[in-house]
């Protein structure tokens, strides 16, 4: 499947001025911020079931994420920006994942993959051990549906976040808006 | 070997084995009290060579439980499916780990599970589950945890 050249164009943020000997280019800073994180996410390492598959044969040849910037995934949690929880969260995995959200430095952002990583999933009931729902452990961006979701739906749910960056609205950008306000 | 004659081989060994015909394999109920025995058998034999559990398992009908071992020949290439119930409130039965090496971490996993009681097993304590999880077998049927589990 391939994206129509036009649908995935990212122009630089602000508009040019013209002069004599070329243009000066007025932004506003945050934009320009906003739209350098937003092009270039690399992932942490972080699949636990069957998701985990997806999202391997999104980062391979056909469907390829790193055409979107999310080029190297990472191992360690210090040099990773977005953990896409892809998997069930089970009670002793628990404690694993909120060291590694701990462990990555600002800014990050959290994509919940898969039925199990938003609900449950198909381990809502009757279970004695599996977290409902990756949001009880940490707070999360992006929900993408399925069980496990297509690889374009995961596609779409990076372009989801890409989005909500250049727009401001990731829990990360409302916490420091908020953050800043109050000071 | 085919069926008919695992059949008369296997009655031949122990003399109070039923059998079932459920799919391709030959399902053998047996007394668990007999089953060191059974199973010392059933490795040796020069003619059976069961030298291959490839799975332990324990199944939990609510008015009792059944272990379930799957045993192959690697050199004859017959397959046998062994059941036997054991009482649902003193669960025992003896090891198979000093007969097939691989069942010492099923018996295991069993155990943490359901509470079924290896005698003479090396080394028998949790597998999986996390400390504090002695004493509670999550895959009964009758278990109950209130804060994860949401009944359906």
């Amino acid at each position: 499947m391939d994206l129509k050249p036009g649908i995935q164009n990212n122009p630089f943020p602000g508009e040019v001025q013209p002069t004599p000997s070329g243009g000066i280019l007025v932004t506003a800073i945050d934009d320009v911020i906003n739209w350098a994180r937003s092009n270039s996410l690399w992932p942490l390492v972080f699949g636990t079931s069957c998701c985990a598959i997806e999202m391997m044969s999104t980062a391979s040849a056909k469907y390829d994420w790193s055409r979107f910037g999310f080029e190297v995934t990472r191992a360690t949690p210090r040099q990773a920006d977005v953990i896409i929880i892809a998997g069930t969260i089970v009670n002793k995995m628990a404690p694993a994942l909120k060291r590694l959200y701990d462990q990555m430095a600002d800014p990050k952002y959290v994509i919940a993959m898969g039925a199990c990583a938003i609900s449950g999933g198909p381990f809502f009931y009757n279970t004695y051990s599996v977290v409902k729902g990756a949001d009880h452990v940490i707070p999360v961006d992006v929900y993408v549906a399925g069980c496990p979701p297509r690889p374009e739906a995961l596609l779409n749910s990076l372009i989801t976040l890409q989005k909500k960056i250049k727009a401001g609205m990731t829990r990360e950008q409302i916490r420091n808006e908020s953050k800043n306000e109050t000071k | 070997m085919t069926n008919e004659e695992l059949k008369i081989k296997l009655s031949e060994l122990l003399s109070t084995v039923t059998f079932e015909e459920a799919g391709q394999w030959l399902n053998v109920n047996m007394d668990p009290k007999d089953w060191l025995s059974f199973a010392g058998s059933l490795r040796n034999h020069p003619e059976l060579n069961f030298d291959y559990l490839f799975c332990l398992t324990c199944i939990d009908w609510k008015t009792h439980l059944s272990m379930v071992y799957h045993l192959e020949s690697t050199q004859y290439r017959h397959t046998i499916v062994i059941k036997s119930k054991l009482d649902r409130n003193q669960p025992q039965i003896e090891s198979a780990s000093y007969i097939w090496r691989t069942a010492e971490f099923h018996e295991r996993e069993v155990y943490e599970l359901f509470g079924v009681n290896f005698l003479n097993h090396p080394d028998l304590r949790l597998l999986i589950l996390p400390d504090g999880w002695e004493g509670k077998f999550p895959l009964r049927k009758d278990f109950e945890d209130p804060v994860n589990m949401i009944r359906l």
